[in-house]
């Protein structure tokens, strides 16, 4: 039947589900399709730290929010306009982020007493039967049976037929926004080529959820969100850790340095482990360590044979790696340590973002002990932070850390990823032999950028011994000498300084160069900031954002840029670790925004707080 | 010019400037001496030498051999030769460690190298002690033990190290001691030899802390009662005069008198091959100072072939990239779904 089709601009959608519903790979094949219109998207799962939290309950509800626009998005949006919620739990836990007259998606099934009872509804109260939602737009619709009822003719338990229940709601959904489902067929294909069966039900039930919204008349309209007006050129969809991933092979491969990665899993850094390791025909070599410790440590003894070593993990990890972060400054090697933040303090919430781990990368280990760090803002930003991360690391001889968070690693977005002949080269030339007039290698001479020469065993002529201990200044040999020391703290100071005239300078990203207000902000935040301060402009505020990448040591210019406005913002998801920083380094009376809920900062709530001092 | 040296090498090319600075008469002075004297036989110019330690006396080590060298951090020297190793498998790689620093701190790292089998060369100096931080017992030290930390004795259960590294599946297993020059030179040079993890393990003496701790196995009076010298296809036989010997009496080893009335016929005979004997020859670890107690073994315990991480590791990025075709950088950054925008 002919039906209305409305253009819409932007929409959020929720999937949301219990943590065994496959909400997480509904959403994501959701974000594909989307991506391959060419449309602009941002997303946020969220999903609880147990694999299996117990079915029905609130904390089991795992979620997946898309949001995607004719327009550039920037964040996953502050509230949805369609919330799918496969049983009750999963309506009670995100009522409040649904839009009033948006639309809620309810399987029926999931909203038995059994349910109810689960998610704390009083007994006898069903939302989906009460007027409680009666500012939304409430579908109500048995997927378990109707799944069931798709699957009839396919030999197999019922248990594995419900468990296609998610790709009945995809495919409706596709019948919705008026997709093509080959993108979600082909994968299926591809999931399950050698299991004929479980490919069946799932195609099947995808294709009944689609001609359940083509044939029901009830469902009068379906949707259209044109492609984006985005740069010119080809795109692909990109998550946060698969571009961490791609940039250490880039960097590697443009190095011409081997990659080794030790790791320890860690949620949420474990999918870089996951990723590199299928990269094996680069040559990559992932050692999956008996811990945090000996993860780095493998890292170190790489780096010193001369691969380019790298470690990832996550706020707990860079606890236990912390002495051996000291050895990499003594032994003045590169390295690279990605701390995929979450929050904390201690095991903290696994599964839920944080920027909590700033104060940690610049000042958690014992002793005077600078290194750079190199934060990245978006999921396709990981790509390009880490290898710029990698590049300082080789080329100033020093460990690297790259901060990311929870959020970007997991969410998704599209990329104009570049080619790699665009990519900056990473010259790295290692010492083989000793130079005209050189009569004794001398492993902590220095050069113009206060950077020692890089040797790796096997270089005949230049054995030496290098070491935790202080060391000698120019010999590298162990000395305790008063004088030695304090000489050996400033000059591994002032070569991390000295990473700040090979950096780029600070950009206004958004807004005038000069006003009342400088949103200031590092890492994840960017797209809150990004969508705040365009729509605080657009409303004739005098707002400017300046987003950091290099947070240790700052851009040169980030100083004259703070002082061309009345007052700085600093919002981050922790309880104020930039701030102290900055106020530190430059005296600013600069002020914060701080949300320490494991989510991201909503556009909103940023736009009342940019208010309040414009 | 690199300054790569022809001649054959010697002891002496294997020195650095740097000051031995261990105490006057310490265990670890022979130590050094012996490596440095095996060193030039094994044939791996020093370039190709690294010699990574952890943090304890032992572990001053490096700074003295005219190799490539790092002196890490404490308990980590085994974790960090394991990455040196996967990546440089080409590379010799000496681990020189401590009872405290390979045991306790390092226990992890130390069983993890073991079980990977990756071809290191692991030095315990075992002392039973903790001689940097100046006398507090160790993982190896009996129990009872009077230190600074345990004035009234201490009252942990030693480590058996040997057993310790059979049961990560050490493919090599031996003892020496610092007192005998001969027979740790030939035990380095069979550990050098052997492809995979060699655990070594070397009695060494801190006359600061520690003095005299395996005296009864080194010193003259008593080392021949009191040591069993392990030689493959030979009977284990040991005695001031050769009169004893071990037999076994199903899986219990017994002192066998071959003076009066014991016959050689039935002793065990030594084969470092067999995993369960070598299962009860590490047990051989009584407290000398016990009745009936029998001899402490020293030599090769055990020594089999299993593939090395590093080999193994190397291998399957060659398969890979054989049947993959070597990694493109631009087909990865593309991806497998791409649209354009106009």
């Amino acid at each position: 039947m002919k039906r209305k089709e409305e253009l819409l601009q932007d929409v959020v959608i929720k999937f949301a589900g219990d943590s065994g519903d496959g909400m997480q790979l509904t959403g994501s094949q959701f974000t594909n399709n989307t991506a391959l219109m060419g449309i602009d998207l941002a997303t946020f799962p969220d999903f609880p730290a147990e694999i299996r939290a117990p079915i029905g309950t609130l904390p089991g509800v795992s979620g997946y929010q898309l949001r995607f626009s004719s327009d550039r998005v920037y964040t996953p949006g502050d509230a949805c306009d369609v919330l799918v919620a496969m049983n009750a739990a999963a309506l009670k836990a995100n009522l409040t982020a649904i839009k009033k007259g948006g639309k809620i998606i309810a399987n029926i099934d999931g909203f038995d007493s059994r349910n109810l009872r689960l998610a704390n509804y009083p007994e006898g109260e069903n939302p989906l039967e009460n007027d409680s939602l009666s500012s939304y737009e409430v579908i109500k619709m048995d997927v378990t049976k109707m799944t069931r009822e798709a699957l009839k003719d396919i030999q197999m338990g019922m248990k594995e037929k419900d468990r296609a229940k998610n790709m009945f709601v995809l495919g409706f959904l596709y019948w919705m926004y008026n997709r093509d489902m080959e993108t979600t067929i082909q994968f299926l294909k591809d999931k399950f080529g050698k299991k004929a069966e479980i490919l069946e039900s799932n195609i099947k039930a995808l294709q009944a959820g689609y001609n359940y919204g083509d044939t029901t008349e009830t469902f009068t309209t379906t949707y259209k969100v044109e492609k984006a007006k985005m740069e010119a050129g080809v795109y692909r969809s990109i998550m946060g850790n698969q571009a961490v991933a791609i940039g250490l092979i880039a960097a590697s491969e443009k190095s011409g340095l081997p990659l080794f990665l030790g790791s320890y899993p860690i949620t949420p850094a474990s999918d870089i482990l996951h990723e590199l390791s299928k990269y094996k025909n680069f040559g990559v070599r992932t050692f999956q360590a008996e811990d945090e410790i000996a993860a780095i440590a493998s890292a170190i003894g790489a780096a010193y044979g001369g691969s380019l070593g790298v470690t990832t993990t996550s706020g707990p990890g860079m606890a236990l790696k912390a002495e051996a972060m000291g050895l990499a400054v003594m032994l003045e090697i590169p390295l690279l340590i990605i701390d995929i933040q979450r929050g904390g303090p201690s095991t903290g919430l696994p599964t839920k973002t944080e920027q909590s781990d700033l104060m940690q990368a610049y000042y958690g280990r014992n002793g005077e002990c600078p290194m750079p760090i190199v934060s990245a803002s978006t999921p396709s930003d990981c790509f390009d932070a880490v290898y710029e991360a990698a590049k300082i690391a080789v080329q100033h001889m020093t460990p690297v850390i790259f901060l990311s968070d929870g959020y970007i690693a997991n969410g998704a977005e599209p990329w104009k990823y570049p080619q790699s002949a665009d990519l900056k080269p990473i010259d790295v030339k290692f010492k083989t032999e000793l130079g005209h007039g050189e009569d004794k290698f001398q492993p902590y001479v220095r050069d113009e950028k206060l950077v020692r020469p890089w040797v790796v065993p096997g270089a005949a002529g230049l054995e030496h011994r290098i070491g935790g201990l202080e060391k000698q200044n120019i010999t590298g040999n162990v000395n305790y000498e008063a004088e030695n020391h304090q000489l050996m703290v400033k000059i591994r100071q002032e070569k991390v300084d000295k990473v700040a005239d090979y950096i780029p300078l600070q950009t206004i990203d958004n807004g005038p160069e000069k006003g009342k207000l400088l949103v200031l902000g590092w890492g994840s935040t960017y797209g809150s900031i990004k969508s705040a301060v365009a729509e605080c402009l657009e409303q004739g505020y005098s707002v400017a954002h300046a987003h950091l990448r290099h947070v240790r040591p700052f851009p040169k210019n980030l100083g004259d840029i703070i002082k061309n406005y009345d007052h700085v913002l600093i919002p981050e998801i922790n309880n104020g670790q930039l701030i102290k920083i900055i106020r530190d380094v430059y005296f600013v009376d600069a002020k914060g925004y701080n949300k320490i809920k494991g989510t991201p900062i909503t556009k909103g709530e940023l736009m009342d707080e940019i208010k309040k001092y414009v | 010019m690199s300054q790569v040296t022809t001649a054959p090498l010697t002891a002496k090319d294997f020195q650095t400037d740097q000051e031995v600075r261990w105490c006057p008469g310490c265990g670890d002075y022979s130590i050094l001496a012996q490596v440095q004297k095996v060193m030039p036989s094994i044939g791996i110019p020093r370039e190709n030498i690294v010699i990574i330690s952890g943090i304890g006396c032992s572990s001053r080590f490096p700074y003295y051999m005219n190799t490539y060298g790092m002196h890490s951090i404490h308990g980590r020297a085994t974790a960090i030769a394991s990455g040196l190793k996967a990546s440089r498998p080409e590379l010799s790689v000496w681990v020189v460690t401590g009872d405290g620093d390979s045991l306790s701190i390092g226990g992890n790292h130390t069983i993890h190298l073991i079980r990977r089998n990756f071809d290191i060369n692991i030095l315990l100096f075992n002392n039973q002690i903790y001689g940097l931080t100046k006398g507090q017992y160790s993982p190896t030290s009996e129990e009872h033990k009077i230190t600074k930390s345990t004035p009234f004795g201490s009252i942990d259960h030693p480590f058996n190290p040997l057993a310790l590294a059979m049961g990560a599946d050490a493919t090599f297993v031996a003892r020496s001691m610092d007192r005998d020059p001969k027979h740790l030179q030939e035990m380095l040079t069979r550990a050098n030899n052997h492809k995979g993890a060699s655990f070594l393990e070397i009695y060494q003496n801190c006359n600061i802390f520690n003095d005299g701790a395996f005296e009864i196995f080194t010193e003259k009076g008593t080392k021949l009662e009191e040591t069993l010298f392990l030689e493959n296809g030979k009977p284990l036989i040991f005695g001031a005069n050769k009169n004893k010997g071990i037999k076994l009496d199903g899986f219990t080893p017994v002192v066998v008198d071959l003076e009066n009335g014991g016959s050689a016929d039935e002793l065990w005979v030594h084969d470092e091959r067999d995993f369960y004997k070598a299962q009860i020859l590490v047990r051989l670890f009584d407290n000398p100072k016990s009745e009936g107690h029998l001899p402490r073994p020293f030599g090769v315990f055990y020594e089999t072939e299993r593939a090395c991480y590093e080999d193994v590791m190397r291998l399957q990025i060659e398969e890979i990239q054989s049947t993959k075709g070597k990694g493109n950088l631009d087909k990865l950054l593309k991806g497998n779904e791409n649209w354009i925008i106009k």
